[in-house]
């Protein structure tokens, strides 16, 4: 060995200290490191890959809809009908009336020259197919704004009442339990039948109804991981420079705090739109006609008891709706366990 | 004649707990001149910590609350100052390094962002500016590469590193004063001296005075050049810090300072301990805090609280009723 070795002396000990070897990407540099091995973690099990996989083809349906289902008439929204009769019509029957374009994956595939309504009709002749594609469409704008709004509610109320706590705190948080308190989908559907006459039909009574008892899971959540990063060392020493409150707090306390909000605002999604079908199956919300899941399913009410012969009016709009709310599920459930602090370190 | 940079008179800070009100500092008074180093020792409770973000304001309102006193910074009180107004003298002209380096920087930010903070916001520089600054403390803190390093986030910094880092950050805008409270308690022996060291050169490089708070009596011996000893919220013994290790006149330094290991102690010996728990303070003690544990007690102990006075050598001043070198009353 002819190497020299440098003694250690006062400084260079550190210098010497291993950096990690490990390559950061742009990926955990925008996410920071403790929500990089979150996301990463997300992709690492099966279930939750499923998850991702049905939710990544539904978004593939509402944004092809056009092409899955090419739209008849001015409102792709409605579901086109083929006549007016009451009884449903069984898959593969023949499409008389308002035949769509012929798409062009519909030959090879199906082997037809003609259209017929591939999952059959509803009651008053809605074609269910149509209904599930561009009902998607529906399922993705109520969860996602109504999810967004609720969010958006939750952390401005949430973090108020945490950042100034004494009885600003004390306010916010009494509201939240009384709203706590109050049963979600019965005040929805009063609160949206209240609202229908004002608005008329439409997305909008129910989504507001959605979002005014919707919000309080975040607020909570957002409230007490924001109490404890305030706690936080970092929190002092920002402090400590000079640093304003209100720059603290968007720039150092939010940041680490949002995270579990986040991940509980996408598990939200499928609850929403489960809701939001609730709502629309009792009868709320769209004019009749319009493309949504809980739509599709109310035209089978008068049928239930018939279902042995018409059991495709409430099996195929029934196991989107199930196959929506599982992925958004699966995907929560890997998002809990990533989030256990017990997981930590695992990966 | 150096001029007097802090002078903090009568300060007493509370706290409200469910448990009732904490008298964490009891009146306390000191100052701190240009260029001074002032050791600030004494148990885990006995009110260093609070007595020092209280003169910044840093104290958590509530529970914390200030109730008397002034902490004049350049004549100025900054206790009654406006948040606006103390804004501008934390990190710019007083800053603060905290005990643990592992929690004191935003893990979620990246080190350059961080630095580049208190830079923008005080020396109203752009962007770019700060970032070259920051390669500069950076590097005048002994971290290598200091440019690639900016982007990493404070989890690939070692606990050295980050107090660097913290140190960088607290000189950047080139205060007058540093408080440094415990800054080498949470890092192992060799990182310590380096540290202190570190602080040592940049002492003399940009001649700041330094507050630095501490449990160990040895560091204190090695940086500062005024001790002083807290204990119970109070100061109980102030002096130049060769009388105070050569003629501790305070029985609780003369504990502290037997606690001590020593290199040539005989062996089999059992290490000193001062007997006792350091007092909850839900009361404003009326008599000498240390009265219960203190071997050299007398009556008066327990009739009246001493207060800070001179005796012996210049600028020693300690509070007690004993002349712990002959054993009797004052």
């Amino acid at each position: 060995m002819t190497e020299m070795t440098t003694i250690p002396t006062g400084d260079n000990l550190l210098l010497d200290e291993a950096k990690s070897d490990r390559k950061i990407g742009w990926l955990e540099e925008f996410l920071g490191p403790d929500n990089y091995r979150i996301v990463t973690g997300l992709f690492k099990t099966p279930a939750s890959i499923i998850g991702f996989i049905l939710i990544f083809i539904f978004i593939l349906v509402a944004i092809l809809a056009p092409i899955i289902a090419p739209p008849v008439g001015n409102d792709p929204m409605k579901i086109p009908r083929d006549g007016f009769s009451g009884e449903p019509q069984a898959p593969g029957s023949p499409w008389k009336k308002n035949v769509p374009e012929i798409p062009f994956w519909y030959e090879p595939l199906t082997g037809n020259k003609e259209w017929v309504h591939l999952l059959g009709t509803a009651q008053g002749q809605y074609d269910i197919f149509y209904g599930i594609v561009w009902g998607t469409r529906t399922a993705f704008r109520t969860g996602v704004i109504v999810v967004i709004a609720t969010v958006l509610i939750g952390v401005i109320l949430g973090s108020t009442a945490a950042y100034y706590g004494g009885w600003v705190d004390n306010l916010i948080m009494r509201i939240t339990d009384i709203f706590m308190t109050l049963p979600y989908i019965m005040m929805a559907l009063i609160f949206s039948s209240v609202l229908t006459p004002i608005l008329g039909r439409s997305l909008l009574p129910p989504m507001i109804a959605m979002i005014t008892f919707g919000w309080m899971g975040y607020a909570r959540i957002i409230r007490s991981d924001i109490l404890s990063i305030k706690e936080r060392d970092f929190v002092l020493a920002a402090k400590a420079s000079g640093v304003r409150s209100g720059r603290i707090l968007f720039k150092h306390v939010l940041p680490n705090a949002i995270f579990p909000t986040l991940v509980l605002a996408s598990l939200g999604i499928g609850d929403v739109v489960l809701g939001f079908a609730a709502l629309s199956f009792l009868g709320i919300g769209t004019e009749i006609g319009y493309a949504d899941w809980g739509q599709v399913l109310s035209f089978a009410r008068n049928w239930i008891t018939s279902l042995n012969r018409y059991w495709y009016i409430v099996v195929y709009p029934g196991l989107t709706l199930t196959l929506f709310v599982m992925g958004w599920n699966l995907v929560g459930d890997a998002m809990r366990d990533v989030l256990d602090p017990r997981m930590r370190g695992k990966s | 004649m150096t001029n007097q940079l802090l002078n903090v008179r009568g300060l007493e800070t509370q706290f409200n707990t469910p448990e009732g009100i904490v008298h964490a500092v009891n009146g306390v008074s000191f100052s701190l001149d240009e260029g001074e180093t002032l050791g600030v020792v004494g148990e885990s409770g006995c009110g260093k910590s609070v007595t020092m973000l209280s003169c910044l304001k840093l104290v958590p309102m509530p529970p914390g609350k200030i109730v008397a006193g002034h902490a004049f910074f350049k004549g100025e009180d900054m206790l009654t100052m406006d948040n606006d107004e103390i804004r501008k003298v934390r990190g710019a002209q007083i800053s603060m390094i905290f005990q643990d380096p592992m929690t004191s920087l935003n893990p979620v930010m990246s080190i350059g962002k961080q630095m580049a903070e208190p830079l923008m916001l005080h020396l109203g520089i752009t962007k770019e500016q700060a970032r070259n600054r920051s390669i500069e403390l950076l590097e005048m803190v002994g971290i290598p590469q200091a440019a690639d390093r900016l982007k990493d986030y404070p989890h690939q910094y070692s606990g050295g590193m980050r107090q660097r880092v913290m140190i960088a950050m607290a000189l950047s805008c080139m205060p007058q004063i540093l408080i440094a409270d415990e800054p080498t308690t949470a890092l192992d022996v060799t990182i310590q001296a380096q540290i202190v060291d570190l602080v040592k050169r940049l002492r003399e490089e940009l001649g700041m005075a330094i507050i630095w708070i501490t449990h160990d009596l040895g560091v204190v011996a090695s940086i500062a050049n005024r001790v002083s000893v807290m204990y119970g919220g109070f100061i109980i013994e102030e002096a130049p810090v060769k009388d105070l290790y050569a003629e501790p006149l305070h029985p609780y330094t003369i504990g502290l300072l037997n606690s001590l290991p020593k290199i040539n102690r005989e062996e089999r010996q059992r290490l000193y301990s001062i007997n006792g728990m350091p007092p909850m303070l839900f009361k404003k003690p009326k008599v000498c805090p240390f009265a219960p544990r203190c071997e050299f007690v007398k009556d008066h102990c327990w009739q009246e609280n001493p207060v800070l006075e001179s005796y012996g050598r210049d600028g020693h001043r300690v509070a007690c009723w004993v002349d712990v070198t002959s054993g009797r009353e004052r």
